[in-house]
């Protein structure tokens, strides 16, 4: 019963400093060139999506001005995911797409803060300036832009997914549970259709900040994740990554084609000290070892460069001697969205059966000469959280 | 024997610990002799200055000490408040091990005016203040203390550290839905066998001056600021928006062979959920209903029941002109001919609007009325609106037979989640 379930992976949809969509993605990722899309913010490296046309995926400019970057991106590449597994503009397919979004919390009106940081400390009453400057000067629907679940809330109006929609903030974790729960519900038959993923604005300077509160984000010149020590720390980065995740049977009701097979997905919160991350991935490992093809399968690494997370992944995929790749080193870290990017590229990897050239001179990344078959995707929080999801090849193509 | 699974085939969940915070006090006993009383949560604000603001009320949780102040670090704390009454009463797991998973319906999380303010001062120097300001002086470490406690998931982080909970934390957030979501997130992962366990948090405390002007900006709140007891007043006809409040509120949730196992006392039955999103706009429900209508009649049939069964409903009645309507549309498109015999009342009318934790603290009220047969009222129900023709229980809480009652929530960007709670497992 249960067990005759299967995932298909049926439509991806994919934004980032690469460009949209699986063939910019595959040939950038083919040409070897990491630090062509990337600028600088204050002192950190950041990529950024270069010119879209939101108008393709956003039709309504009324719509457009609803919304901040975060929601633009995340809007549009989830119409890409949509229009990829042939779902876009179907009501009936439409009303039974369960949408699971990772996210954070939205965006601020910079110039806003501004002015009443600059003046309160020369206010008489600084408590009733605070108060009458955001009375005037915020906008009444920056707050839809600020409310997390308001990217899955412009999905459901620009593209009309309503069969559910629930909202996992905060950081990879949420990131991967997304993928995780969608997988899990439909393998449990309490879903059949599925949109998964999430978007992230990599310039908001508000968000740069509360990354290097903590000392995670990388400043000075770009390097790919593994070459980045002693100096460590990851490229915020503007991604939105959205995965079409449908049950079998559904699928093959409807002609549509898998892309992949998402086999498992699996999440974890290991303790944060020395060893901890090696240790969780360890134990996430061994649940799909059983599972996996020798020779035939490549990891496809969250490695954000952000120390010691992937210092202590370094450490753990050293010790499995598989061909790996670290697709943040091209496109960077979007924390939220990231796992579902990874999987997307994963994906489009499986279909041309093959990894793109190593980006890396320290030796983590390898040449792998057989067929590739089955990726696993691993997702190491920045601060928290580690998972893997294990795809594997379907006889679909990406046209 | 009585059955382990419901018809569906699926393990029966049941709740075997309760807590909650609101502004009414603090534990389940408290807020329910206060709630059936008909007393009002509702104060002036005293925790920062109103001067200037068209709403000058809510329903703020200020007697829980946090030091130093911010809304994530309130909210932490009567998240974990109501957990370990819940967890205490279930006697589940052992001290600082919970055996399940943790969700938890947190809201946004962001840094607030008192820290914007000692950011911004400590990074312009003597210049005028930029971000560029801030990005400059973020990476020297003077405000590495904000750096985890404004990260998206920090409060569930530290929950699951507190109370042991396994495996990855979710954070979730469907706006006013979020606590009903919580839930769900439970039930389902009990019911696919993942775990015999899961905690469930509901927990909000951002009543503060940018939050309330937010929602003052797109007209939500009612200014109905003398006396603020009588702000909050669900289906009137003269209700004029909600009113912002804080609590938490936490369900230990268990497959009822786990909780039959361990002889634990069994609180009630999550029966069932159900859910539709709305494409209409992004703050207004669409006119004809029928999202609200489709979360509805998903959750009774995911209950295995019909709208015959349904005797009390726990409405959203968060007392906005559009909400109150719009719950009526669809809770009589779903009853029909029973509509006028159902009563339906708000909590929100006494404690106010909950906001990510109201889909749990409510949940939590819903077991309890079906717990002691008495449905809490709808206090300040004066002005009844001829458009809204409800049994609300106006204004003096009832005794009444209830084996079935429904829960609403909905929220901003189309989130409708209904629960159906029973008061034994069928």
């Amino acid at each position: 019963m249960a067990d005759a379930r299967e995932a298909w992976i049926t439509g991806i949809g994919i934004l980032s400093c690469l460009g949209e969509g699986p063939q910019a993605h595959w040939q950038r990722l083919m040409d070897g060139k990491p630090d062509e899309g990337t600028k600088t913010i204050g002192p950190y490296v950041v990529h950024p999506i270069g010119a879209v046309d939101f108008d393709k995926q956003i039709p309504k400019r009324g719509d457009q001005r609803q919304m901040e970057p975060w929601q633009r991106i995340g809007t549009y590449a989830a119409g890409l995911a949509l229009e990829s597994a042939g779902i876009k503009g179907n009501p009936e397919l439409l009303a039974e797409t369960d949408m699971i979004v990772a996210a954070g919390s939205g965006e601020r009106d910079l110039a806003v803060d501004a002015t009443i940081i600059s003046g309160l400390p020369s206010a008489k009453n600084p408590a009733a300036y605070l108060n009458e400057r955001l009375m005037n000067d915020l906008r009444p629907t920056l707050f839809l832009a600020q409310l997390s679940n308001l990217l899955a809330g412009n999905i459901s109006i620009v593209h009309g997914v309503t069969g559910s929609s629930r909202t996992f903030m905060g950081e990879e974790a949420a990131g991967i549970d997304a993928v995780r729960i969608a997988l899990a519900r439909i393998l449990a038959g309490q879903s059949e259709l599925a949109l998964v993923g999430g978007a992230h604005n990599g310039e908001r300077k508000d968000l740069l900040a509360q990354y290097d509160f903590g000392g995670y984000l990388l400043k000075g010149a770009y390097r790919p994740v593994w070459q980045r020590a002693p100096a460590s720390g990851f490229a915020s980065a503007s991604l939105g990554a959205f995965l079409i995740v449908e049950e079998r049977a559904h699928a093959e009701r409807r002609g549509a084609r898998p892309l992949a097979r998402l086999v498992a997905a699996f999440s974890d919160r290991g303790e944060r000290k020395e060893g901890g991350v090696r240790l969780s991935l360890r134990r996430l490992w061994e649940k799909i070892a059983p599972s996996l093809r020798p020779g035939q399968h490549a990891v496809f690494s969250g490695a954000s460069g952000a120390e010691p997370a992937t210092g202590e992944e370094r450490a753990f995929l050293a010790e499995l001697g598989v061909a790996v790749r670290a697709p943040g080193s091209y496109v960077g870290h979007g924390p939220e969205p990231q796992f579902a990017m990874n999987a997307a590229l994963a994906t489009l990897a499986l279909t041309h059966g093959k990894l793109y050239p190593p980006c890396d001179t320290t030796g983590v990344e390898k040449n792998m000469d057989e067929k590739l078959t089955q990726v696993v995707v691993t997702g190491v929080g920045h601060w928290r959280g580690e998972g893997l999801a294990l795809l594997e090849a379907a006889q679909g193509e990406l046209t | 024997m009585a059955a382990t699974h419901d018809k569906a085939g699926r393990p029966i969940v049941v709740v075997t610990g309760m807590g909650i915070v609101t502004s009414l006090g603090t534990g389940v006993e408290d807020n329910w002799r206060k709630l059936t009383a008909g007393e009002s949560g509702i104060r002036p604000i005293s925790r920062f200055e109103t001067e200037g603001l068209k709403t000058r009320i809510a329903g703020t949780v200020d007697f829980v000490p946090v030091e130093p102040f911010c809304g994530p670090a309130l909210c932490e704390r009567i998240g974990e408040m109501a957990a370990e009454e819940a967890v205490s009463q279930s006697g589940i797991g052992s001290r600082g091990r919970f055996p399940g998973p943790l969700f938890v319906a947190v809201p946004p999380n962001e840094v607030e005016w008192p820290q914007r303010q000692e950011i911004g001062a400590l990074a312009r120097g003597n210049e005028a203040f930029d971000y560029e300001n801030v990005l400059r002086t973020a990476s020297t470490g003077a405000f590495a203390k904000y750096g985890s406690r404004f990260l998206f998931a920090s409060i569930a982080d530290r929950l699951a550290d507190t109370f042991g909970t396994q495996g990855s934390p979710i954070s979730v957030t469907t706006a006013c839905a979020s606590g009903a979501s919580a839930i769900q997130l439970g039930l389902e992962a009990i019911r696919r066998g993942e775990t015999d366990a899961a905690l469930c948090v509901g927990t909000d405390g951002t009543v503060n001056p940018e939050t309330l002007i937010r929602f003052s900006l797109l007209s939500a709140l009612s200014t109905h600021n003398d006396p603020a007891q009588a702000a909050a007043k669900p289906f009137s006809k003269n209700r004029d928006g909600f009113v912002m409040a804080e609590g938490a509120a936490a369900l230990v949730l268990e497959s009822l062979i786990a909780a039959k196992a361990r002889g634990a006392k069994i609180l009630g039955v999550v029966a069932g959920c159900g859910e539709m999103a709305d494409s209409f706009h992004r703050t207004r429900s669409s006119p004809d209903g029928k999202p609200i209508i489709a979360s509805v009649r998903n959750a009774i049939a995911d209950a295995g029941l019909t709208p015959d069964d349904i005797g009390y409903i726990n409405a959203h009645g968060t007392g906005t002109p559009e909400n109150d309507k719009m719950e009526y549309l669809g809770v009589s498109a779903v009853l029909g001919q029973r509509t006028k015999d159902v009563p339906v009342s708000s909590n929100k009318s006494m404690i106010g609007h909950t906001l990510s934790a109201a889909g749990t603290v409510e949940a939590v009220f819903t077991l309890l009325t079906l717990a002691h047969q008495r449905i809490p009222p709808t206090i300040n129900y004066h002005v009844p609106d001829p458009a809204i023709p409800l049994d609300v229980v106006p204004n003096q809480a009832r005794d009444a037979k209830v084996a079935h009652a429904l829960s609403n929530s909905f929220g901003f960007g189309g989130q409708n989640v209904s629960l159906v709670m029973s008061r034994e497992a069928a």
